[in-house]
């Protein structure tokens, strides 16, 4: 194909219009006729004993339909799951508990379910339910519960679920050959999705018997997870994905399915279940906070010799993906650095806290955190510019992780990013020389991959039909959680059949009616259902400029699809309407639909304890930097400048990509300087967003987003996919920059204006 | 718990409507068919729910549906029939500015009552106008810059009145 026309534009996305004039209808707005309202009953314990459930009074209450506790689930114990359809084993699937039996294990564990006619009445009827807990002391700190004889938070006799290594060289001939070495040990919090649509759904049984489910997932794979627990086939269950409202790895677990299904499986009635905001916070996962003891080696010109990285994440009270992204943060625990003597190390710790989960960044931004804090350390003692240190250690084209050795055989825009995103920083921000405010900047590169794991063997599949008027129909399973994921589908196959993008209507999210997709999870739905996409639309397309060769008596690679038209390249005028080759493949009965499979490259499941070699498709890489100013009397950090700069192969819509890139930006400056989910000794003590604070509009720069791209991604196009890298590797760049600004290092995030008061009468004293 | 009835108009329509006396204005609206507008908190703290209540854009969650009567209310799909209403969605259509979506009623109609009262802001004015309205998606760069080119827009018109 000659130009693009639609693919790489600036254009409005296909569900932009009914966004903004408030039409789509999301999880929450959707209601049926006789639907009854659910209601969960939460733990006030983080860690307690039940001793026995009372339901009997709340059964009695007018207008309740449905009361159910762990006695009433099918299959109460399951595993957990995030839509994978290979058996992996190794412990990944861990214990998925649709309610508290016999023990609580956090606060705000489901502990039974209400159905009644209207909310307020289960709302009372919750009140009405007896539960007598016997309070157990419990375990908090993942460094506690990793000793042995530490309370246990489960059945097994270890809280330990997980142990991930990755081994190269040789680290103690690595640390002898360093001139200098930097130990630190870094900490990172607790973080919500704060998503702005709190979980919501509703559930119905269709004429046929068939258990449906209209809900704002990410994941609709999980219909299988539900039908399990209710012991159906799993043909008997259906998913039907909203437009989310936001997901970010919150909603990509179960959230309030389970308990819809069984509601309406008992009542027969349509169910709607809706999460508070305070409940949202307390009962989803949250990101993992890890603790990170980091040593690194580097001889005197700043070349990187030797890191040893031990890794401890808080799985919180359940296994849900703990597992998967102690991995992930295994494997990116060296960063895109190349060093020859490497030794990691990952743990993955139960505790009483909230269970931690998905987030965007999947185990990238800890590490980051850490390694970059490092490099910048390393900078300063060796004196030498952040760029440079960067520049003479960075992976480049050819070269291998040094986690796994993984080999980079697609461009690697190292350092190409790291001098954008520095150089785009411009001139210095002047300030007076006893001013309180102290100007700082930082920089920080990192790595992430697109695309799951290999050994999960992921595939996407889309189904791409040509009407006989040339419209377009497209059916995929592909959720979308608001970045755009469901336009991108739409752009493809505009491109490769030369219609416009109003000629184009997807159907999907349904797990009855669209071929599944797999997961909006792991940056995956660019590169996965993008190719998928891609090779439906070119198989139509070469049908149609198959019989247009025919008619035009021409060969087929000199024809191209524009403006619904096929016409010779070298000579427009020689042009035949699309209508009438559709109408010539429908009179010889060329089929004009497709349905595609993409795989991606499938390996097995390596040696958890080494992990080598390849365990992503593919990587992204970015860079980011910031100018701050610090208050050195108040403690606050104002961000002046911010520039983000990555390699997303090919913009495939560059308002959606830089819309990724700034919000991620964003999403990652909070995570620096303001997000924290506090919870003492269990308890959660900031769920709302007066507690929990995410930046605001007046909180932020104008991010300056720097696209590269290289077309070497192994998405369409050659597109990398960039949502979760965008996010992954801000904090550390704020926190670099408060460094060069006031001479202090924070080593746990968030850099809350408290910390650095702290740090710097600390500072002070010294002197 | 004590009902009354309702009596206001939403999106220049008239609604009449029972109301329970501690139901908000949001639960109100959503129960009479205004899914438009969003639920996010409940407790004045995102503006997912934001309308414009007699000309003044308030968090619809913390008002009550009996403290909309007689009055008058513009939730987005009315915007439409405005001129500048229509105009702040356009802009965020084109500038890329929506991405989820859940904040994007509310986040326009803060705009619009912002601009009727100051219709040419500058950037530090928008952002400041749009602060009780959280958006997780964004980063707030393309809303603001949506904002920002209706406000240029209206420089322009209102160049050519005075030249």
């Amino acid at each position: 194909m000659s130009e693009f026309k639609i693919v790489g534009k600036p254009i409005p996305r296909h569900d932009a219009w009914s966004k903004v004039t408030g039409d789509l209808k999301y999880a929450d707005d959707f209601s049926l006729p006789g639907m009854l309202f659910a209601k969960v009953l939460r733990s006030q314990y983080p860690a307690a004993k039940i001793i026995f459930i009372n339901t009997g009074k709340a059964e009695q209450l007018d207008g309740v339909r449905a009361v159910l506790t762990a006695k009433d689930v099918p299959h109460n114990e399951t595993v957990t799951k995030f839509g994978q359809s290979t058996e992996v084993g190794k412990g990944f699937e861990g214990l998925y508990r649709v309610l508290a039996e016999k023990k609580v294990r956090f606060m705000g564990e489901a502990v039974a379910l209400v159905a009644a006619e209207t909310e307020e009445i289960a709302e009372k009827a919750l009140d009405l339910i007896e539960v007598k807990y016997e309070p157990l002391p419990g375990i908090f700190d993942p460094l506690e519960a990793i000793k042995p004889g530490a309370y246990l938070v489960g059945e097994n006799n270890t809280n330990i679920i997980g142990e991930f290594g990755c081994h190269q060289g040789d680290i103690e001939k690595g640390f002898a050959q360093a001139d200098i070495i930097v130990e630190n040990t870094y900490k990172v919090p607790f973080v919500d999705h704060a998503y702005l649509e709190p979980e919501a759904g509703i559930s119905w049984i269709d004429d046929y018997g068939i258990l449906t489910i209209r809900v704002s997932t990410q994941v609709i794979e999980h219909f299988r997870d539900v039908a399990d627990v209710l012991g159906l086939p799993h043909n008997k269950v259906r998913y039907i994905g909203t437009m989310m409202g936001g997901g970010f790895g919150g909603k990509e677990d179960i959230t309030v399915e389970t308990y819809l299904a069984l509601l309406t499986w008992k009542t027969k009635k349509p169910v709607r279940l809706v999460y508070t905001r305070e409940e949202s916070i307390l009962c989803h996962s949250k990101r993992h906070p890890f603790v990170m003891k980091y040593k690194v080696g580097a001889e005197k010109d700043g070349k990187l010799v030797a890191l040893d990285a031990e890794l401890i994440s808080d799985a919180g009270a359940y296994p849900y993906l703990s597992l998967w992204v102690t991995l992930y943060a295994t494997v990116n625990a060296a960063g895109p650095y190349c060093i020859p003597n490497v030794k990691v190390r990952a743990h993955c710790v139960l505790t009483n806290n909230t269970f931690t989960s998905a987030n965007r960044g999947f185990g990238a931004p800890q590490p980051n955190f850490a390694y970059e804090s490092i490099m910048d350390e390393l900078s300063h003692k060796l004196n030498i510019d952040p760029l440079e240190i960067r520049r003479r250690n960075c992976l480049t084209t050819g070269k291998a992780l040094a986690t796994t050795g993984q080999v980079f055989k697609t461009y690697v825009a190292l350092p190409e990013v790291a001098e954008k995103a520095w150089k785009a920083l411009g001139e210095s921000t002047e300030c007076k020389k006893d001013e309180d405010r102290k100007i700082g900047r930082g920089l920080a590169i990192g790595l992430m991959s697109y695309g799951r794991m290999t050994f999960l063997h992921d595939s996407s599949r889309c189904y791409v039909r040509l009407e006989s008027d040339g419209s377009v129909l497209i059916r995929s399973g592909i959720p979308d959680l608001g970045g755009g994921q469901i336009s991108l589908l739409c752009q493809i196959v505009a491109e490769e059949l030369g219609v416009p993008m109003s000629q184009v209507k997807i159907y999907h999210s349904d797990t009855a009616l669209t071929p599944l997709a797999g997961t909006t999870t792991a940056t995956r739905q660019t590169y996965m259902s993008g190719n998928a996409t891609l090779k439906a639309a070119r198989e139509i397309r070469n049908r149609i400029l198959n019989k247009a060769a025919e008619i035009l008596n021409v060969n087929q690679d000199k024809l191209d699809i524009i403006n619904e038209g096929v016409l010779v390249n070298y000579d427009p005028s020689q042009y035949v309407p699309l209508v009438e080759v559709i109408k010539a493949c429908n009179a010889d009965g060329i089929e004009l639909f497709y349905e595609a499979q993409f795989n991606a490259p499938f390996t097995i499941t390596p040696d958890l304890s080494n992990i080598k070699g390849i365990t992503f498709p593919d990587f992204t890489f970015g860079a980011q930097a910031v100018e701050i100013a610090v208050d050195t009397e108040t403690g606050q950090v104002e961000i002046l400048k911010l520039t983000t700069c990555y390699d997303a192969g090919k913009a495939i819509n560059p308002l959606s990509v830089e819309g990724q890139m700034e919000g991620g930006s964003i999403y990652g400056m909070g995570y620096a300087l303001t997000e924290e989910v506090i919870m003492e000794k269990g308890i959660t003590m900031t769920p709302s967003f007066a507690e929990y604070i995410i930046p605001t509009a007046v909180d932020v720069p104008d991010v300056k987003a720097i696209l590269v791209e290289s077309g070497g991604g192994l998405g369409p196009y050659g597109a990398k996919g960039i949502g979760e890298p965008s996010c992954s590797i801000i904090a550390p760049a704020i926190l670099n920059a408060i460094y060069d600004a006031i001479g202090v290092r924070i080593k746990s995030l968030p850099a809350t204006p408290e910390k650095i008061i702290r740090a710097l009468k600390k500072d002070y004293f010294k002197k | 718990m004590e009902e009354h009835r309702v009596e206001l108009t939403v999106n220049d329509e008239k609604i009449s409507a029972v109301a329970k006396a501690e139901e908000s204005l949001l639960k109100f609206l959503r129960r009479n068919g205004f899914s438009e507008v969003k639920c996010g908190c409940e407790k004045g703290e995102c503006g997912t729910c934001t309308v414009i209540l007699n000309k003044k854009a308030v968090k619809s969650c913390i008002v009550l549906a009996l403290q909309a009567n007689h009055k008058e209310v513009w939730t987005v799909k009315g915007m439409e029939k405005l001129e500048l209403g229509r105009k702040l969605q356009e802009s965020f259509v084109n500038y890329g500015a929506i991405q989820c979506g859940f904040c994007t009623p509310g986040m326009i109609l803060t705009a619009k009552d912002y601009m009727d009262k100051n219709p040419i802001p500058d950037r530090k004015e928008i952002k400041k106008a749009i602060s009780g309205n959280l958006c997780r998606c964004t980063g707030y760069k393309k809303i603001v810059d949506a904002i920002y080119d209706v406000a240029v827009e209206n420089y322009k018109l209102e160049g050519e009145i005075y030249v």
